[in-house]
């Protein structure tokens, strides 16, 4: 096999050459440029050099400092409370900000904390924004990858039957993957519109005016759940084709014997199908997860990140800074971060799901 | 051999006499596919300088606005810049620090009688010119005001912050509108700094210490700074006005549908609400919140690339079009607000008595420009966040805090952006 692809092929070598350089111009340049730009100080517009700056861009994004406040406390040594009975903590500014008995806080901003006896205990860290842009991407991935590969698996096995008209429901399933995310994302944008949006109309008219309109995407509660329906929504119809594909390929000879053998519908689902899905679940898995990874247009057309960070992202930070701001390097050491996020999870899933040999 | 010449020499004999000696330079403009009547004037003014003189032949190619500022930046890396660059007013410090563009050399006595915003300066020197600007006013009715016994503003009277606060107050408790202030804050962008900037200003902060422009802190987390963002996050805590997941479609049409009492918009939706209202339309100037009134300034200019070969035939090309027949020409055309008050005389809406007389004096009285510095384009991404974070709720100091430290961040970063 070896020596047939390196010796005797010149033909199929220059067939694969047009389609290996682009890929290599365009995919594989860029992805080792963006290792080395986010060890740089690379900007996107400046007449400056750019200068090699080793891991500060990771450090100013990655840094932690997790530190204690001691109320505020009157003459006898007791805490103030304020009017509502609350006890009142000086402010982390006066800690954060020029303080040089506190180093390792400076310029560093509260990302959450909690009460612990009288005292409250704060987790602070250098960019904020990109921890929780991290942690609503995880978020994101955890909840889309299983509801989504199984929303589609369920479409699946509906339209897996010979029905009349069968054709028309699989078109309309699949019809969202067809229009494109930003159109898409406009007309949930539309959807989901505070007061007289669709969505409150609907759910407000089925309540019999029960429901109070809410502003889906206005509000920190609500913004990632919407944003998550939506694109589950979006992306189901596309893996249910794979996984109808996948439940075709199962021999129906297979089916004929469970029936014969007395088998009920769960088991022929949980003895013939679920085995014989086994590749295309891993592949859906895998797939599914890394284009979750991959969050962006819904983001970037319906929230900007907002309100509050409650739905920024990764990719939308990268592009953010990196076009945004002018920022190269830190967008480049956003997307080193989500490359090594995303390996390591696909690493894992494939170990995971590997067949016992 | 002699063939070839001959058939030369016949095709020359059919291009026009004047193109023979013109030497050609290109133009690139931002305003492809535009809804109104510039993209048609632009070519018009191309037209005319080809015709009148014989030395310079502009070719124009527009971009979509939302693709020029790229497209630009790539020209530049690839070292293919057009010689006339047509860039937004508050980018332009930018470009020049970046080498994209160079001084313009015009002789300042043509600049004499103009606006302060449409002159692009940066480091001392003219490197872009506009031929309009744009204002922004609380547009609202007069019967509105009335209504709910509210002082109408003048320019040397305008309304005091709690004047203002009493104003939106009275309108809420009403219940007449769905809300008594329309900011705008559907339109995220370069809309925030531009229209909520000069409200800061005015509270006595700015986006930017602007003495130096090597730093953010005292200037956007002073205490100007915090009770502006106090009062900035009332606004929609009292809900005074829809916060940022406000519908676009709202924002176009809330005033002339009653939603809204008073809107914060630009004189190119002015015309509308004329139409609508008639001698019932207001445009106020800004609030006085302590400092003084301000409102923005600077639109979209003309000026010259570093690397082109013929910089006197693009100051040609801008000298030709700094007349009042253009000024007024594309203020006809657009709405948008003639640089000259001898050209403003000349133009259907800004002539004395005209329906927009009023935002040239707006322009005239209150413009102040965006900071003046290649980092401006850092700064109004990060003062836009911190405003809508404000808005929804994010504790106002440690959120101007945090922008200080980004804006400084970056300036550390750039070595001082070359102040």
């Amino acid at each position: 096999m070896a020596h047939d692809l390196t010796r005797s092929n010149r033909a199929g070598w220059l067939m694969a050459l047009p389609g290996a350089a682009l890929i290599a111009a365009f995919i594989i340049l860029p992805f080792f440029l963006a290792f080395a730009f986010s060890l740089t100080n690379q900007r996107l517009v400046s007449p400056n050099p750019t200068e090699y700056v080793g891991f500060e861009n990771y450090r100013n994004m990655l840094g932690l400092a997790v530190f204690t406040l001691e109320p505020e406390r009157d003459a006898d040594g007791k805490a103030v409370r304020g009017a509502d009975g609350e006890i009142e903590y000086p402010r982390l500014r006066k800690f954060t900000r020029g303080n040089p008995d506190y180093p390792n806080l400076r310029n560093k901003r509260e990302w959450f904390g909690w009460r612990s006896g009288e005292n409250r205990v704060v987790v602070l860290a250098s960019d904020v924004v990109f921890m929780k842009s991290l942690v609503n991407t995880v978020f994101f991935v955890l909840v889309v990858a299983p509801v989504q590969a199984g929303a589609a698996l369920g479409l699946a096995l509906l339209i897996n039957q010979k029905l009349r008209g069968i054709n028309l429901f699989r078109a309309i399933y699949f019809m969202p993957v067809v229009v494109s995310i930003v159109v898409v994302s406009l007309l949930w944008k539309f959807i989901y519109s505070p007061g007289d949006g669709l969505l409150n109309n609907v759910l407000s008219a089925a309540t019999f005016g029960a429901f109070e309109p809410r502003d889906w995407l206005g509000n920190t509660s609500t913004a990632m759940g919407a944003v998550i329906a939506m694109s589950i929504w979006q992306g189901v119809g596309f893996h249910m084709v794979i996984w109808l594909a996948g439940l075709q390929n199962i021999s129906p000879t297979l089916y004929e014997v469970a029936k014969i053998e007395g088998s009920g519908r769960w088991q022929t689902f949980r003895y013939v199908t679920w085995p014989g899905l086994r590749n295309t679940a891993v592949l859906i898995l895998i797939v599914i997860t890394m284009q979750a990874f991959a969050l962006f247009a819904q983001i970037n057309v319906m929230t900007q990140g907002g309100p509050l960070d409650s739905t920024q992202v990764l990719v939308f930070q990268a592009v953010e800074r990196g076009y945004g701001k002018q920022d190269i390097s830190g967008g480049s050491a956003i997307s080193v971060i989500l490359f090594l996020l995303v390996l390591s999870i696909s690493i894992l899933q494939r170990v995971m799901t590997r067949e016992r040999a | 051999m002699n063939r070839k010449l001959a058939l030369a020499a016949a095709l020359a004999a059919c291009l026009p006499a004047s193109a023979m000696a013109q030497t050609e330079l290109s133009l690139w403009y931002h305003g492809a596919g535009s809804a109104n009547a510039e993209e048609a004037l632009v070519n018009q003014l191309v037209e005319e300088f080809n015709a009148a003189q014989s030395d310079w032949r502009v070719v124009i190619e527009t971009f979509p606005q939302l693709a020029y500022n790229d497209a630009v930046g790539a020209a530049a890396l690839a070292g293919e810049l057009p010689d006339i660059l047509d860039v937004d007013g508050p980018v332009m410090p930018n470009w020049a620090w970046a080498e994209y563009m160079r001084p313009l050399g015009i002789d300042e006595a043509k600049l004499r009688g103009f606006l302060p915003g449409p002159i692009g300066r940066w480091n001392g020197e003219v490197y872009s010119v506009g031929l309009w600007d744009a204002a922004v006013a609380m547009t609202t009715r007069r019967s509105t005001l009335v209504k709910y016994g509210i002082r109408v503003p003048t320019l040397d009277a305008p309304w005091t912050l709690r004047e203002f606060n009493d104003a939106l107050r009275k309108i809420k408790v009403s219940g007449d509108f769905e809300y008594p202030l329309d900011l705008g804050m559907a339109w995220r962008g370069e809309w925030y700094p531009y229209a909520f900037s000069p409200f800061l200003q005015s509270f006595g902060g700015d986006i930017v210490d602007r003495s130096t422009y090597q730093s953010a802190e005292g200037a956007l987390n002073g205490d100007a700074a915090v009770a502006f963002g106090e009062w900035w996050q009332s606004l929609f805590e009292n809900g005074y006005a829809p916060g940022t997941s406000q519908d676009a479609a709202d924002r176009e049409v809330g005033l002339l549908e009653g939603e809204y009492a008073i809107s914060w918009n630009g004189n190119w939706a002015a015309l509308p609400v004329v139409e609508a209202f008639g001698d019932d339309a207001l445009f106020l100037p800004a609030p006085d919140f302590g400092d003084g009134p301000v409102i923005g300034a600077a639109s979209w200019q003309f000026g010259v690339s570093a690397t082109s070969d013929h910089p006197e035939g693009a100051r040609a090309f801008i000298e030709f079009a700094l007349r009042d027949r253009w000024f007024s020409a594309f203020s006809d055309g657009t709405g948008l607000i003639p640089v000259t008050s001898t050209a403003a005389a000349d133009t259907k809406n800004y002539a004395p008595g005209g329906p927009l007389e009023v935002f040239y004096e707006l322009s005239e009285a209150q413009a102040l420009v965006r900071p003046v510095t290649p980092g401006y384009i850092v700064q109004a991404k990060v003062f836009e966040k911190a405003l809508a974070d404000i808005a929804n709720g994010a504790d106002v100091a440690d959120t101007l805090d945090a922008a200080v430290d980004e804006i400084d961040a970056d300036i550390a970063r750039n070595r001082g952006y070359g102040h």
